[in-house]
């Protein structure tokens, strides 16, 4: 299963650093997100320089999960010379994980 | 209870001016909050500045007070926002003509103080370790974000719309809040919870169904017409997030979540000027159609310490692209490549940063997550930071020149090439930053 079947999720960016969050739709799929969604995880599904740094941080109540990833945008928005420089289609890219 | 109702009527720079106008007319608003900057528009506003000391301001400002203001006016809604950019004086001044153009008894104030270029020549730039003033004439800008009190200053005294320049996002909301429910400055409980009214409303349609949509699975109405976000909110700063009815969108538990998580980084401690915010206990729960109660956001004091958003000029970009279709356009795209490479070498240093990638295929998600399947198409895309005009100019050049000179079958080349303004962070002491208000005097219709 591909986790997009039981989350959604949004990346926003501060400079260099990516947040993306990624949430549960119902509450019952709460306990697979927070177990299977490691940061290891996110970091080898990423690859690259996406890999380096990512912290996790997790609320439950909201069956939501927040990633951060320093040194994700090739210098930040005004510097980088990538397509998406603001790294906003990564969340979707993150759903593609199979659960 | 009284209750405290807030609009959001634009969440950058280019939005769109139509849903504001409706806030203003129908919301029955206390107060409509355009926030206008970006990370980056400031640096951007600081070199139009430079290049005219008249200018430097939202260049949408004129047109979206012209439309607003007539309504605003009648139901009695203040307006607060960073429209000031690089430049508050002369947008308060511009706003103020309009005003009196249209005959309404308004007052305007200017909020300054947020331009430190003189103060942190010392300060050290969090990306690079090394001092602003390494960065000497290349260095363009700075800007500490700001917090509530000018704002605040400015609607006590009876300002009806306040400009600022660079104030936090959440500050432009939090502000009046603090003025109309005299919350003090070291109730860090309801400065928390006014913080993350403002977060969630900050980005206007991101709430109310913008940014949301993935057909088959999040299902937006009327994206089309998707209406701006506001909130009804209690002396406690506990809040509803609404929007109007008629408009397109949707305010549900789901969309309220990936707002609330969006830039923040750690939940428990969303650093703000005039607080560090709390997050990691929000509560949010749909108490009506396109209703959510917001609750359990929380603050602890402040750190004392501003960030500054630095702007400096760091080279030019120039970037060419080109089209290849059908069979075997991967191998043609990526021989493309190759060859604008290869004419590039006679430029040697004056190349700092170099990328190229085919659209459709490897330019935008990271290695591990692409797949392996050919696309009927790619787009070239070869892009350069570069030391000079002339450098960042070459890219394009050599992409055009692909047409008769390169593999088969390119098509649609587009060039361009710009100067950049990087942005860098710093920090400075709050206690050193001077913010002052400058009234104008009630323009009586």
């Amino acid at each position: 299963m591909k986790l997009h079947e039981i989350a959604h999720a949004r990346t926003g960016d501060k400079g260099d650093t990516s947040n993306i969050s990624v949430i549960a739709y119902r509450v019952e799929d709460w306990p697979l997100i927070d177990r299977e969604v490691t940061p290891e995880r996110v970091a080898r599904h990423l690859g690259g320089v996406m890999a380096s740094d990512v912290t996790r941080y997790a609320l439950p109540q909201l069956c939501a999960l927040n990633f951060v990833i320093r040194g994700a945008l090739t210098g930040g928005v005004t510097r980088s010379l990538a397509l998406d420089a603001h790294g906003k289609c990564l969340a979707s890219v993150l759903l593609e994980m199979r659960l | 209870m009284s209750v405290v109702r807030i609009g959001t009527g634009a969440g950058f720079q280019g939005d769109r001016i139509a849903p504001a106008v409706d806030l203003a007319e129908r919301g029955e608003l206390d107060f409509l909050i355009f926030e206008c900057l970006a990370e980056r528009t400031i640096a951007l506003a600081q070199q139009a500045r430079l290049a005219d000391p008249a200018a430097g301001y939202d260049p949408l400002l004129e047109r979206r007070m012209r439309a607003v203001l007539p309504a605003c006016a009648r139901n009695g809604t203040r307006i607060v926002t960073n429209m000031g950019a690089a430049n508050p004086r002369a947008a308060a001044e511009r706003t103020r003509a309009v005003v009196r153009e249209l005959g309404l008894p308004l007052t305007v104030a200017a909020v300054t103080g947020d331009d430190v270029l003189g103060l942190v020549g010392d300060s050290l730039l969090t990306e690079t370790g090394a001092p602003a003033r390494a960065l000497e004439d290349r260095l363009i800008s700075a800007n500490a974000y700001i917090g509530v009190a000018g704002i605040v200053e400015a609607l006590d005294a009876g300002a009806d719309i306040v400009i600022c320049g660079r104030a936090s996002d959440p500050a432009l909301f939090l502000a009046p809040l603090v003025h109309r429910f005299g919350w003090a400055m070291d109730d860090w409980a309801r400065l928390g919870r006014g913080t993350l009214i403002g977060h969630l409303l900050e980005c206007s349609a991101q709430i109310t169904g913008g940014y949301f949509a993935d057909p088959g699975v999040k299902e937006v109405p009327d994206l089309a017409e998707v209406g701006f976000p506001l909130a009804e909110v209690s002396e406690d700063g506990t809040a509803v997030i609404t929007k109007l009815p008629g408009t397109g969108g949707l305010v549900t538990r789901a969309t309220c979540t990936e707002q609330l998580l969006y830039e923040i980084h750690d939940p428990a401690r969303y650093i703000q000027p005039d607080v560090v915010a709390d997050f990691s206990q929000v509560e949010l729960e749909e108490v009506g159609p396109d209703r959510v109660l917001v609750t359990g956001g929380s603050g602890h004091p402040a750190s004392g310490q501003l960030k500054v958003s630095v702007g400096y000029r760091d080279g030019w970009r120039g970037e060419g692209q080109i089209s290849y279709a059908g069979a075997n356009c991967v191998a043609r795209g990526r021989l493309a490549a190759e060859v604008v490479h290869r004419r590039l070498a006679d430029l040697g240093g004056r190349i700092l940063e170099e990328r190229s990638e085919l659209i459709g295929l490897d330019a935008v998600a990271p290695a591990a997550a692409r797949g392996a399947a050919d696309p009927s198409e790619v787009r070239l895309r070869i892009a350069a930071r570069c030391a000079d005009e002339e450098a960042a100019e070459r890219i394009g050049e050599e992409v055009e020149s692909l047409y008769l000179c390169g593999p088969a079958g390119g098509g649609g080349v587009s060039r361009s090439s710009r100067e950049i303004i990087a942005v860098a962070s710093t920090l400075i002491p709050a206690a050193s930053v001077s913010v002052r208000v400058e009234l104008t005097e009630r323009i009586e219709a």
